[in-house]
């Protein structure tokens, strides 16, 4: 899970470096765009044509992937990045209340509030992920102190 | 000789403060100079005992839970020692929310080291593949079928069939995908079994593999489940440094991106090759034409990990559980508003309200059961006046509903159903692939149409709107994610139709 935290600057060099490793696999596009977030946290423009260059596809078709899936950011993330489940099991364990509470308390701070759908942590909900870390049985007090510890 | 304690690995304990919880014991028993060892098993299912610790005693696993990180402290003594604690239960088999289960597919998991080959060896593991390799590939496809197991993914359609088909079709190459791209909300079964038993799945590709002749499997799970990710690779390694993996069948791990869709196997098999998650139209079956166009054998994981059991039991043990076409064990998943939440593996039969009231134990908030959605996001809403209705695929379907892959969501009174009916067609919106119309716009105007209900806005009229776009969507869309919004939606309006305004409707029959 990538947050803006150890995260590298996009150089184009490296970016070819992390492509050509991963361009042998079968079905080579999703394991290369995983390895371009985890370095850089984004999928820039840029590494859309090195990536389009390496596999042999149109820039349209990079393009196309990395815009499909959620997972994928054209932009730098966030520094911190709390996403919370808003799907049908944590809604019924309060999580939409949950929700207005977590995006007020975010506000004027570095966390971004995303939403995300299903953990697999269904009865211990309302359940969500911060920076790459799973949290459940959330209340108005846990979120509190995540952000508290979320805080340089 | 050092005391051996179990403290869950599972994301459903490690999002709970597992991970302090065993830091805090090896250190209380470091101040003691106690030498303990500490296992990381998987989770046992019941999710409100998380953290679930155990140590062992001649009177077996002793459990203690749910353990706070600052519960540590006071329950040093306990497990180090013995004697009385509030929060000690006993042995955990003898729980009813256990005891009253029958575990075939989920026998090892929340027991055993997950990452341990030894560990599964000793509890019975590789006794089907050892078994399907004395069989021989028509044989294993022939105990598949006897066994009746159907895919547990949602679709239900018989696995044996679908092995025999990928078998009898030619091709210099085939494949095995497990689906393991578990979006379902109320679903955690396939998390839970990565996590806790991987090298069962392991060992379902493999006989998957001899069966139909494919020397290649992946994995493709959700990128929101990143222990599942790391306990599948790191097991897939293990099992190929001791050649339980090698040329003749080999199994890597795949990632998702987030997109609901990709649970669609068709999707699923684009998104592997490296496309955006589109839906193929059928035919070709996958089983003809899948991944790379090749046949190719694509299961759920609970499928896969069912086969094990088969082939080293026999077909006939996992057929006699069950009742009419459901035959085995289905682990169902406890989860949304209810006291008792967690797996439950049971033979198919027992109904929505023994799941529901008895086990589950009602509400989590104590207050009464309004609505059950069984199914995940494409499943109907039930009200307790269904509740007779007995898990069984059929049954379900008898009553306009599925039971998908077995998750049971509760919701209380509180829950207003025409904005769930709302948010099922928002989700839809938002996961579409956009590849057929009935579900790429008809799930937007489906919304438009919803809030305008919900703002009393030409209440009557816009209701037959809704009605007949949900009959459009449910016949005219490729795959499930457009054909199965409706189920929602329609059951949220037949059976509440209060919440949308409009008064209850006197039963037609």
């Amino acid at each position: 899970m990538t947050t803006g935290t150890a995260l590298e600057e996009f150089d184009p060099a490296r970016a070819a470096q992390i492509v050509i490793a991963g361009a042998d696999r079968e079905g080579a596009l999703l394991p290369i765009l995983h390895a371009l977030m985890e370095a850089f946290g984004h999928v820039p423009g840029e590494a859309v044509a090195i990536v389009a260059g390496a596999l042999n596809l149109s820039r349209a078709e990079v393009h196309g992937v990395v815009t499909f899936y959620h997972d994928f950011r054209t932009e730098p993330p966030p520094r911190h990045v709390f996403k919370l489940c808003r799907a049908e099991a944590c809604q019924a364990r309060g999580g939409e209340a949950l929700a207005v509470y977590a995006e007020a308390e975010a506000r004027q701070t570095d966390i971004a509030v995303e939403p995300i759908y299903c953990l697999g942590l269904c009865a211990s909900g309302p359940a969500a992920m911060m920076d790459g870390r799973v949290v459940a049985r959330l209340t108005p007090a846990r979120i509190d102190a995540l952000y508290q510890q979320a805080r340089p | 000789m050092s005391l051996r304690l179990y403290v869950p690995g599972d994301a459903a304990a490690l999002a709970v403060g597992a991970d302090a919880v065993a830091a805090g014991i090896a250190a209380q028993a470091a101040a003691r100079y106690i030498q303990i060892e500490i296992v990381r098993n998987g989770s046992r299912g019941a999710f409100e005992l998380e953290t679930l610790v155990e140590v062992e005693s001649a009177q077996g696993r002793i459990g203690y839970g749910p353990i706070d990180p600052h519960d540590v402290a006071g329950l040093a003594d306990a497990l180090f020692v013995g004697g009385p604690h509030p929060k000690r239960l006993g042995r955990p088999e003898d729980l009813p929310f256990f005891a009253r289960q029958t575990r075939l597919t989920f026998a090892r998991c929340g027991i055993t080291d997950p990452q341990s080959l030894d560990d599964y060896r000793r509890f019975g593991g590789l006794k089907g593949l050892e078994r399907a390799r004395t069989l021989g590939p028509i044989a294993i496809v022939e105990a598949v079928i006897q066994s009746g197991l159907r895919g547990r993914g949602g679709a239900g359609f018989p696995a044996g069939i679908k092995w025999r088909t990928v078998a009898e079709t030619a091709a210099p190459q085939k494949y095995i995908v497990c689906n393991a791209d578990e979006g379902d909300s109320g679903t955690f079964a396939d998390r839970m079994l990565m996590e806790g038993d991987p090298f069962l799945l392991i060992e379902g590709m493999a006989i998957a593999g001899l069966a139909v002749g494919a020397t290649k499997g992946f994995i493709y799970i959700r990128s929101e489940y990143p222990h599942a990710v790391a306990a599948m690779t790191r097991a897939t390694e293990t099992a190929r440094a001791a050649a339980l993996l090698d040329a003749a069948f080999d199994i890597e791990v795949r990632v998702g991106a987030g997109a609901y869709v990709c649970g669609e196997e068709t999707a699923l098999l684009e998104s592997l090759e490296g496309k955006r998650g589109l839906v193929r139209a059928k035919p070709p079956l996958p089983a003809h034409r899948g991944l790379f166009g090749r046949p190719t054998v694509i299961n759920n994981v609970l499928s896969l990990a069912a086969v094990p059991h088969i082939l080293a039991d026999g077909p006939e043990v996992y057929r006699d559980f069950g009742l009419g076409r459901s035959r085995g064990t289905m682990p169902i998943q406890l989860a949304g508003n209810i006291r008792n939440g967690g797996l439950f593996e049971t033979a198919f039969g027992v109904t929505l309200g023994e799941l529901v009231d008895d086990i589950g134990g009602g509400t989590l908030s104590g207050r009464p059961v309004k609505a059950v959605q069984v199914g995940g996001p494409l499943g109907a809403y039930f009200p307790r006046s269904l509740f007779d209705t007995p898990f069984d695929y059929e049954a379900f379907a008898a009553r306009d509903g599925l039971i998908g892959h077995g998750g049971v969501v509760v919701f209380d009174d509180t829950v207003d159903m025409a904005r769930q009916a709302r948010f099922a067609m928002e989700f839809c919106a938002v996961e579409s692939c956009g590849k057929c119309t009935p579900c790429r716009l008809g799930s937007t105007r489906g919304v438009e149409v919803l809030d305008k209900v919900i703002a009393g806005v030409a209440r009557d009229a816009n209701l037959a709107l809704i009605e007949d776009l949900c009959h459009t969507m449910k016949l005219g869309s490729l795959c499930a994610l457009g054909g199965f919004t409706p189920y929602p939606v329609i059951s949220a309006l037949t059976h509440f139709p209060a919440d949308f305004g409009v008064p209850q409707r006197v039963a037609a029959e």
